[in-house]
């Protein structure tokens, strides 16, 4: 199991800890709903060191970038970020990521954890023949912190002292000493900045930030905070078997930039179903996998659900026939063979300021 | 939190609060800590019949189901019904405000197949 350079600091604050993608985790501290309402009303840190990070540099980098991706690179310039995809050529969804354009022909690619062995896999081997394209697995040099919440911004400008942080737009970020980078970026709908660091580096500025009164979190409450703002998460809302175009993600694919790996097939994938949001009527939980009916008819299966503590409400999203991803179509969630009368609402459940 | 004496506990972590036949029913300190925070209780109706060891409920925290099980037979007399608003009730008060049900006790022997609280606080 890997231990990211914050394993420590998580046990001596007493999280628990559990494995996930074949890493030690925090799952919680204080418990995930107190860590939910840390995010929602101030400041909430989030170790996600075990994000995988590639840089890609040479003179063929963009090229490379906007071959293997659906979003269009010619839109990043340096200190702008995009979420992106990678599929493979059937047009299913190896990973989300975020590509960080560094400097002409030079960027970092943020991966799922999940998905870094594999991606590394299909990098290399995309990047065969190509000598003007250079890729580095820089995963294990490199620690991620988020710091997320409304005030979260705040804190981070006085904390650090680096100049102008308040005036970054949403996917901007700008690049401090020792190779930091602040990235106004996150996976929970609040404001907040992501800050790559040095390994090394990353326990004395966790140490910082909890003591500026940032409330450590856990991939409990990163679940919740991520399907309280919509965000799809790989191996729920998308993985290889679905196109983008039903997994909510249709946005970050630009048909019309040229070619890339997958567009092909894209063009012929049927786009019967649509990714949704539910909300129930009453107090229940629907949780991954459920099946969804309406008029008595299957229709599709959630993807991920939770019970919102900031909504107090049980939430979802799903998959579901497209004729049915209308705002206020009710429906029904089968919940351990309980018919139970829910919503479909507009996505993101909740957002705040960003 | 210190186990209190006076309950008996199943090896499923349901606690029990024995005066004269009524026995109140709740989840262990120990169990709730596990759960993390519950966000949904699903209780029987009043009158129901159970035998001990019969599926009582469920309780959902945010990141798990859990069945609730009868640590006794009877009929169910009570229902608390505070965890409809408040579900946290069962984190915060386990042994209190947390409790769940009520149940009049048909066999009273079955108490004696409980751990009492060292002995459930040895094991978990």
């Amino acid at each position: 199991m890997k231990r990211t350079s914050l394993y420590e600091t998580h046990l001596a604050a007493g999280a628990t800890m559990v494995p996930f993608a074949g890493w030690e985790m925090p799952v919680s501290y204080a418990g995930t709903v107190a860590e939910v309402a840390a995010v929602r009303s101030s400041t909430g840190l989030f170790d996600v060191s075990h994000m995988g990070e590639v840089s890609v540099s040479g003179s063929g980098a963009f090229d490379f970038i906007q071959y293997l991706t659906t979003n269009d690179a010619a839109r990043l310039s340096p200190g702008k970020a995009q979420y992106s995809l990678l599929l493979n050529e059937n047009g299913g969804v190896i990973d989300d990521i975020i590509i960080y354009c560094l400097a002409s022909n030079a960027y970092l690619i943020v991966l799922n954890a999940g998905c870094k062995d594999k991606d590394w896999d299909w990098l290399q081997a995309q990047v065969q023949g190509k000598a003007n394209v250079v890729l580095e697995d820089v995963s294990k040099s490199t620690a991620l912190i988020a710091v997320q919440g409304p005030k979260a911004v705040e804190l981070i400008s006085q904390l650090t002292g680096q100049e102008n942080l308040s005036e970054l737009k949403r996917f901007q970020f700008s690049r401090g000493q020792c190779g930091l980078i602040y990235s106004r970026t996150g996976y929970t709908g609040d404001d907040g900045f992501e800050i790559f660091c040095e390994s090394a580096d990353a326990p004395s500025l966790w140490q910082k930030l909890t003591d500026a009164g940032g409330v450590p979190a856990g991939l409990g409450a990163r679940d919740v905070l991520r399907l309280e703002a919509g965000y799809p998460l790989y191996g729920h809302e998308l993985d290889a078997e679905a196109s983008p175009f039903e997994s909510g993600v249709g946005w970050a694919v630009k048909m019309n930039k040229g070619n890339f790996i997958g567009r092909a097939a894209l063009l012929d994938l049927p786009k019967n179903r649509s990714l949704v949001g539910l909300q129930m009527d009453e107090r229940a939980i629907p949780r991954e996998h459920y099946p969804i009916s309406a008029n008595g008819e299957l229709i599709g299966h959630t993807t991920s659900g939770t019970w919102s503590p900031t909504l107090r409400a049980g939430i979802a999203m799903a998959r579901v026939d497209a004729e049915f991803a209308v705002l206020g179509t009710p429906i029904s969630v089968d919940i351990r063979g309980r018919a139970c009368p829910a919503k479909v609402v507009a996505l993101p459940f909740y957002r705040n300021g960003v | 939190m210190p186990t209190p004496i006076d309950l008996n506990f199943s090896s499923t972590h349901e606690w029990c609060r024995i005066d004269a036949n009524i026995a109140t029913v709740g989840i262990s300190d120990h169990a709730q800590g596990e759960l993390g925070d519950v966000a949904l209780t699903l209780l029987p109706e009043v009158g129901r019949m159970l035998q001990r060891g019969d599926k009582l409920g469920e309780i959902e925290s945010i990141k798990a189901v859990s069945d609730l099980y009868a640590p006794v037979s009877g009929e169910v007399v009570a229902v608390n019904e505070a965890l409809d608003d408040a579900p946290e009730l069962v984190n915060d008060d386990p042994y209190g405000k947390g409790w769940m049900v009520k149940i009049k006790m048909t066999q009273p022997a079955d108490a004696e197949t409980l751990l009492d609280s060292a002995a459930y606080e040895a094991t978990f």
